[in-house]
């Protein structure tokens, strides 16, 4: 078997894993197409989009558990794509855990460094070592099945990180954890990732989760890649309507572009203007312009103002949550301070910065409004 | 305990016993169990009594003459170890066939349905009609053996009926399927995620089925190689058609059929069953110890 160990042997030192347009086809449906990323050492990469968009799929193509439609993938020189998933040597967190449950949770863990044939010494140090991480050191004996959630989402992401692998995958870990837990262990991973050094491909559909653990995103949109950067830019700085609405910019709205320059457009329709800056580059046609529900205010701002009636106000708290419409049925979404109650009639105001004018390649494509 | 204050006080004791009897899963809803039971009294619990205290109620001696004379008959009491002799090793077979057979066709695979339709089939034609395809199709006249001999391959007829042989394909016949279904829907309710964690933790295609799927699967297994051995264990029209019913494969079934339908000695017929189900539920016994000590909870997966 000693042959067949992989030959990364227990090191994670690497310089860049790189993904040069990796595509996997089903049938005739693309689930990922021209997949290419470069991950550097040391880094926390997530990948963010909406159920179905492809992030699970490049995952597993990077695990080995599905095999690449076309491109390739390289960790420094050496390509991988070709090495089935036991000798990539990848450490992988499952959504649902995937422990095995005739196993405790020492031997769950211990599994991996078996399997290398770390001899029984080694194996029982490092099992120690990854209980003592994830601080189980009272439950090491117990079935997972006497686990409660997080603790057995403990116990895969020690038995992925007690091989000390090259690069950590995890696939939506915390998506079956309630919302305390799922706070706690985010800063969980984060602290493991930071302390050991590891390199993590993180999936998520939480934009949140994204943007609070990594130190890059990756947006995915129906298996192609809509934008790259630090959470910053994403967040700040959405290269399109769809990443903006991913962000956080829950007003899309479809308007026609009046006129435009360099920097700002005016765009306009069914009683809405509104002057935003111009992120697509529009001169005409059709736009959306994306606004986030806190930058809008009470009172006309900028030069922006719309007139809207308030249908459904939540309360958060210290602001509410408000749903209004203008007068022609569109909804708009905003926060404020202020008491306001369902049937007030107000106007809404936004800095012309904080208005992003996008192309709308989407009704473009339909054939919904000429270009 | 207490009703609700607004009740007449004379309905209270009532309702409370109703809800102490829910508490208990005890409702009407029980009544729909009235049909099964009086089913399995009626077919099965009353006729085992009744064959039981025939056994003990020999037409001559005392009440242990029949075990006694099956017991020291050597002709009698050898066809416990014929039996055995062809049921352990088929059901075994069938099970452990099923197992590579099951693995291969779970997930998604192209015409698994026709595949797995043509596997069940077997099951649908009974043992007589199976019995007869292999006569047909193995016996001395049968095409196998006119092809072998046509072709030079052999000089003289293969002898595949009418002997041991003749009656394990029987079993191997209509048991696999069986085996097989079963050990799928087991397999099925393993959760793949185990195997593909098992992967990327560096374990090669063998050491996942024997540390991961094996071990989640040995007690469906021992489930299934139980049923199949019954199956097999109460063999009769095989043993009688494509075996040798006077020889190799004297089955404790013929022996309980000639006592009860050629000698009309239906006391010596029901201790030789008598004798089959104590066999039987020792061979189970000794599985479901075996099963005891695995791991029985949760795979993980949909089943």
């Amino acid at each position: 078997m000693s042959d067949k160990r992989p030959d990364h042997g227990s090191g994670q030192g690497f310089a860049e894993l790189r993904l040069e347009g990796v595509s996997r086809r089903y049938g005739a449906q693309t689930a990922l197409d021209d997949f290419s990323l470069s991950i550097k050492g040391s880094e926390f990469v997530a990948l963010l989009g909406p159920s179905g968009c492809g992030k699970s799929t490049a995952l597993n193509c990077l695990a080995g558990l599905l095999p690449l439609s076309g491109g390739s993938i390289h960790l420094d020189d050496r390509r991988i794509d070709t090495l089935p998933p036991e000798r990539r040597g990848f450490g992988m967190v499952f959504q649902n855990y995937a422990l095995f449950p005739h196993m405790s949770v020492r031997k769950n863990i211990a599994f991996g460094l078996q399997m290398r044939k770390l001899g029984r010494a080694e194996t029982a140090k490092r099992v120690n070592e990854a209980i003592a991480l994830v601080q189980l050191e009272q439950h090491a004996d117990k079935m997972p099945g006497q686990l409660s959630g997080g603790q057995q989402q403990r116990v895969a992401i020690a038995r992925a990180i007690a091989l000390h692998p090259p690069v950590v995958l995890m696939d939506e870990p915390l998506s079956n954890l309630d919302a305390k837990l799922r706070l706690e262990m985010r800063m969980e991973i984060r602290r493991l990732h930071q302390d050991l050094g590891l390199t993590t491909l993180y999936v998520t559909h939480d934009q949140e989760e994204a943007l609070s653990m990594a130190d890059r995103l990756v947006v995915l949109r129906e298996g192609v890649i809509q934008q790259v950067g630090t959470p910053q830019e994403v967040y700040d700085q959405p290269a399109n309507g769809y990443v903006a609405g991913f962000m956080g910019y829950r007003n899309l709205l479809e308007l026609d572009v009046s006129s435009a320059d360099g920097d700002y457009a005016v765009v306009e329709g069914g009683g809405v203007r509104l002057v935003g800056a111009n992120r697509g580059g529009v001169t005409s046609g059709a736009a959306v312009a994306a606004v986030r529900p806190e930058d809008l205010v009470l009172g006309e701002s900028d030069g922006n103002g719309i007139r809207v009636t308030v249908r459904i106000a939540e309360y958060h708290g210290r602001e509410l949550s408000v749903e209004a419409t203008t007068s022609q049925g569109r909804s708009i979404y905003f926060r404020t301070p202020e008491r306001v109650a369902p049937g007030d009639e107000v106007t809404l105001g936004v800095p012309r910065h904080r208005v992003l004018v996008f192309g709308d390649a989407e009704r473009a494509r339909q054939g919904l409004v000429a270009v | 305990m207490s009703a609700a204050v607004d009740l007449p006080a004379a309905r209270a004791p009532r309702r409370t016993l109703r809800h102490r009897l829910a508490d208990r899963g005890v409702d009407r809803m029980l009544w729909l169990v009235l049909p099964a039971t009086a089913f399995v009294i009626v077919l099965f619990i009353y006729p085992f009594i009744y064959g039981l205290q025939l056994s003990f109620d020999p037409l001559k001696g005392g009440p242990l003459a029949n075990y006694k004379e099956f017991f020291s008959d050597p002709y009698m009491r050898g066809t416990i170890w014929k039996t055995l002799r062809l049921g352990l090793p088929a059901a075994l077979f069938n099970v452990l066939a099923s197992v590579p057979v099951a693995y291969a066709m779970r997930g998604k695979v192209r015409g698994k349905r026709t595949i797995t339709t043509l596997l069940v089939i077997p099951i649908t034609l009974g043992t007589v009609l199976t019995a007869q395809g292999l006569i047909m199709y193995a016996g001395p006249q049968g095409w196998l053996n006119k092809v072998l001999t046509g072709l030079h391959l052999v000089d003289h007829p293969v002898t595949l009926v009418h002997n041991y042989i003749g009656v394990f394909l029987s079993l191997v016949i209509t048991g696999f399927p069986f085996a097989f279904l079963l050990t799928l829907s087991y397999l099925s309710g393993i959760d793949p995620a185990l195997e593909k964690a098992a992967a990327t933790l560096g374990a090669g295609p063998w050491q996942r089925f024997r540390k991961i799927t094996l071990p989640l699967l040995a007690p469906g297994l021992a489930i299934t190689f139980t049923l199949a051995f019954v199956l097999a264990f109460s063999v009769f029209p095989s043993a009688q058609m494509v075996g040798k019913p006077s020889g190799s494969t004297r089955v404790i079934s013929i022996a309980a059929y000639e006592a009860a339908f050629q000698n009309f000695d239906y006391s010596m017929g029901s201790a030789i069953a008598m004798i089959m189900a104590v066999i039987m539920l020792i061979v189970i016994a000794m599985v479901m110890v075996w099963r005891a000590t695995l791991y029985r909870g949760s795979t993980g997966g949909k089943g």
